[in-house]
Formats: C-alpha cells, sequence, structure tokens
C-alpha cells in the first residue's frame, strides 16, 4: 500500500505541491491526471524517494520512506518498478545490458542462465522479438524504447509499477498498444499501479481509481464513473477535453 | 534614492554568493560522505574504475606527451636566451629538470585533463542526468555514486601520477634535445646539472601535486554533471564550469601546496 500524507514541495519559488494526500491500495491500478507541468511526476517520484517532500509523508508498505537507511531504501526501491517517461534507457548499454540492470537480486543477477531467460521473457511481455537484446537504445524507435524501458521495469519482479506518462509522445496507435501493455501487465503480474498521465482516454481504460491534481493538490478522486458523474467544473472542464466518446471499463 | 538601491543589489548579491556557496559546500560533501559510504562496494566499482583508467591514462598519453614535450623544449630554449656570460652551462639543466618536475610536469598535465576528462565526465554525467539515467538507476535501486561517480573518480585520481611521471620523462627528454642543439651542452654537463640540484623528495612533492590534481579534476566535473540541470543547455553551462573550477583549483592547489610543502 502506498499512501502519501500532507506533501508539500516546492522548487524555488515555485509551489508545486501544496498538501497532497493520496493513497493506492494493494493489487489497484490508480491514474493519476492533470494537465502537463502540474507535478504529476514530481509526486510520482516521492513514492521510490528520488524526491524527497519539503514537508509531510510517504508510507510504502507501512516504511516512511523518508526515514529509511542507504540499504532499505535500496530494498524499497528494488520491488518498486518505474517506467520513466523518455525510457532512461543507459546508451551505452545494449538492450539486454539494460533489461539485466533491472534484475535487482543480487544472485539472480549474476547468475547468466538466468539473466538470459529473464531478459527473453521480459521483451516478451512487451512483445518485443529476442533480437532486440542485442541492439542499442539509438537504434530503436519511441514506442521500442518505451517498451524496453517497461521491461527493465519489470526485470526484477516488483510488486509496485510506477509509470511516468507512458503514452507521451506517441502516435495514437503506439499509446494504444501501451495502454494494452499497462492493463496486460497489471493483470499478469498482479502490481499496484500508480499511472501518471495527462491522457484522459488512456487513463479511464487502464486505471480502477482516477486522481485529478490540480494546483498543488488532488481535485477529485474516485473510481471512473464517479468521476464522470463529478459535478466539479474543474474536473468536468479537464475531461471533456478528451471525453467526447464514451469509454467502457 | 539611487545610491540606497544600489546599496541593496550589493546586499542581494553577497547574499545570494554566499547561499550558493553554502549550498555547493552541503552538497559536495554530501557527495564526498556517499563515495566514502560506497568504497565497501568494490565488486561494483572495480571493474567501471579499470574501464576509465584505460580511458584516462591510455586516450591522454598523446595530447600529455605533446604538452610536455613542447613545454621541456621550450624552457630549454629559454634558459639558453637567460644564461648567458659567466653562468656554467649545467646550471640551465638543473633549471630544466626542476621546472618540469616541481611544476610544468603537474600542474600542464592536470591542465590538460581538466579539459580532456574534467569535460567528458561532468559532459557524460550532466547528459544522464537530464536525460533521467541517473534516476533510472537509482530507482533500480543501486547507488549512482558506486556506479558512476567512483570509479570515475578513483580511475583519475590513480592516472593523473602515472601521467605526470610520463609527462616528467617526455619533458625533460625533450628538454634535453634542445639544450643539446641551441646551448651546446653536452650530456655529460646535462646529467651534472641535473644530479646537481636533485632532490628525492622533489619527487614525492611532484607526486603529492599530481595525486591532488587528479582530486581535483574528477570530483569537480563528477559534482557538477550531477548538479545538471534543464537540458542541453545545461549540460553545456556544467561542463563550462566544470573545466574552469578545476582549472582554477589547480592553480590554488598548486599555490597552496608549495607554500605548505617546500616551506617557503
Amino acid at each position: 500500500m502506498i499512501e502519501l500524507k500532507h506533501i508539500s514541495k516546492r522548487f524555488g519559488d515555485l509551489v508545486v505541491l501544496d498538501g497532497v494526500d493520496f493513497e493506492v491500495r494493494q493489487g489497484e491500478t490508480v491514474a493519476l491526471l492533470g494537465p502537463s507541468g502540474v507535478g504529476k511526476s514530481v509526486l510520482l517520484k516521492h513514492i521510490n524517494g528520488l524526491i524527497h517532500p519539503d514537508a509531510g509523508e510517504v508510507w510504502v508498505d507501512r516504511m516512511k520512506v523518508g526515514a529509511l537507511k542507504r540499504k532499505e531504501l535500496s530494498r524499497l526501491r528494488s520491488r518498486i518498478g518505474y517506467v520513466f517517461q523518455n525510457g532512461a534507457l543507459f546508451d551505452s548499454l545494449t538492450v539486454f545490458d539494460n533489461i539485466q540492470l533491472g534484475i535487482t537480486d543480487e544472485a539472480a543477477s549474476e547468475d547468466e542462465v538466468y539473466c538470459r531467460d529473464r531478459v527473453r521473457q521480459c521483451l516478451d511481455h512487451v512483445n518485443l522479438p529476442p533480437e532486440t537484446a542485442h541492439k542499442y537504445p539509438a537504434e530503436l524507435s519511441g514506442g521500442m524504447r518505451k517498451r524496453v524501458g517497461i521491461a527493465r521495469a519489470i526485470a526484477g519482479q516488483p510488486t509496485y509499477l510506477l509509470w511516468d506518462e507512458p503514452t507521451s509522445g506517441l502516435d495514437p496507435v503506439n499509446a494504444d498498444i501501451i495502454d494494452s501493455l499497462v492493463e496486460k501487465l497489471d493483470d499478469e503480474l498482479g502490481v499496484t499501479s500508480v499511472v501518471v498521465t495527462h491522457d484522459v482516454r488512456g487513463a479511464f481504460r487502464v486505471a480502477d481509481r482516477i486522481a485529478l491534481l490540480r494546483d498543488g493538490r488532488i481535485r477529485a478522486m474516485g473510481t471512473p464513473a464517479e468521476l464522470r458523474a463529478s459535478t466539479d467544473p474543474a474536473v468536468q472542464q479537464f475531461l471533456e477535453r478528451d471525453l467526447t466518446i464514451p469509454v467502457a471499463h | 534614492m539611487e545610491s540606497h538601491s544600489v546599496t541593496l543589489d550589493v546586499r542581494r548579491l553577497v547574499g545570494r554568493f554566499s547561499l550558493r556557496s553554502t549550498s555547493h559546500v552541503g552538497r559536495v560533501s554530501y557527495l564526498l560522505l556517499e563515495m566514502a559510504r560506497a568504497v565497501p562496494e568494490w565488486r561494483i566499482w572495480m571493474p567501471r574504475m579499470f574501464e576509465q583508467a584505460s580511458n584516462v591514462g591510455y586516450g591522454s598519453l598523446f595530447i600529455v606527451g605533446l604538452t610536455a614535450g613542447f613545454a621541456g623544449a621550450v624552457t630549454s630554449l629559454q634558459a639558453g636566451y637567460q644564461f648567458t656570460g659567466s653562468i656554467p652551462v649545467y646550471f640551465a639543466a638543473g633549471v630544466i629538470v626542476e621546472s618540469i618536475i616541481l611544476e610544468l610536469g603537474p600542474v600542464l598535465t592536470a591542465l590538460v585533463l581538466a579539459g580532456r576528462i574534467g569535460a567528458r565526465y561532468a559532459a557524460e554525467l550532466g547528459t544522464m542526468r537530464v536525460t533521467e539515467q541517473i534516476d533510472a538507476l537509482e530507482s533500480l535501486g543501486r547507488s549512482s555514486v558506486s556506479h558512476l561517480v567512483l570509479p570515475r573518480v578513483i580511475a583519475g585520481t590513480l592516472m593523473l601520477p602515472v601521467l605526470v611521471v610520463f609527462a616528467d620523462l617526455v619533458g625533460i627528454g625533450a628538454g634535453w634535445v634542445a639544450a643539446k642543439g641551441s646551448l651546446e651542452m653536452t650530456n655529460a654537463d646535462f646529467t651534472y646539472g641535473a644530479q646537481y640540484f636533485f632532490k628525492t623528495w622533489d619527487l614525492w612533492y611532484s607526486m603529492i601535486k599530481a595525486f591532488a590534481f587528479g582530486l581535483a579534476i574528477t570530483i569537480v566535473p563528477c559534482y557538477m554533471g550531477f548538479s545538471t540541470q534543464q537540458g542541453a543547455e545545461g549540460v553545456g553551462r556544467s561542463t563550462t564550469a566544470a573545466v574552469v573550477s578545476a582549472s582554477v583549483l589547480i592553480l590554488f592547489l598548486d599555490a597552496a601546496l608549495a607554500k605548505v610543502l617546500l616551506k617557503t
């Protein structure tokens, strides 16, 4: 379970998060919606301690992230897969080495046979052929890089997956493929997911619950049906832009 | 009214400068602490350190040799210009050898490497920072310091003394050849002059300087690269700042070590 309690964060004079309360229950997929630049990715990075809050507390599995020692934080992070917006692949390493770095169990990462099998499995999960393993990130398209990023995030068999704008910058066909992947992986791997996105349609497709971040706070949170029925003008204004066609969940 | 606003501006500038300096000192100290904590993780940094050491050492031989060779030859020619009249010719050999061992070898090598290695480290780590590769490494539960910083700092710090010895040999060799050509100095004169002024401590002094410069040209660029913000422009800014700061630090360390170690 992930709990963010009264999180505040500012960069210089800019207040990004202003007392955010946010909770993700075990096994569910929560989409965090909001316009670009509102602080969604900043909020996501609080969960695995990549960013520390100025005020407030982050709890994951009843552990206070800010109070963890170096090794404890490292252990926690190894159970949280993080899919970065632009893949964040290590460009000097092949796809194989990138995914192998995602195998966070020390003993497993030194077992060559296990690593080879696991990399192949992960590539298969994200619908990439095994030959991709020998390529460098620069040789891949944007959509393929995102999928390799996903393969790296799931290589360590995490219990949580944090998705940072998984469909941004992709054409509608590739965005659809990634949305299907999010659904498929959440079902197959049984992970708890937080999906940060500004793609309303994608959020309604993959999420059990949706939260809308606006003006540094969670403006609304609920199931897709609850959000669609919301009378809050800010929520309606945001949803109307993309939900002109009803989407079945 | 005008003087009042000027006073305020000066105060603001001083305030900002103090805050930024304190922040840099704090963050560098934190990086040093993280490096100390990462030392026991030798299985991670050791293989990467050898890779970096090969790049710093072998990759810098040409430029270091070229710089030292020209420095030695020019020192020799200038000594020939200055040492005229009744001054014995072997004095020039002493000046050439001592100048190269005590000053030119370590300082020129460090300045060349501040450009070559410092810029590379800052640009590499800066690009990794802005493309979230460092965040990705940390999000996998791996220490970015033991994977990225420690191998670079140790490789650079260990290789600089080796390169300084190489620079000393090339510089003295070039100076010797130039002295024979322009000063008509015999081999016997050169070796006599070189030995007459040489003390073993000079070599130690040169190595201590090289070691200190090695720390400066690796820690500063790694810190600058790690602190990079705002895309390609930020990487450019960090790289420039890394080379300038490392070069200035080398000059300060040079003066400080001369004062402390030579007790002048």
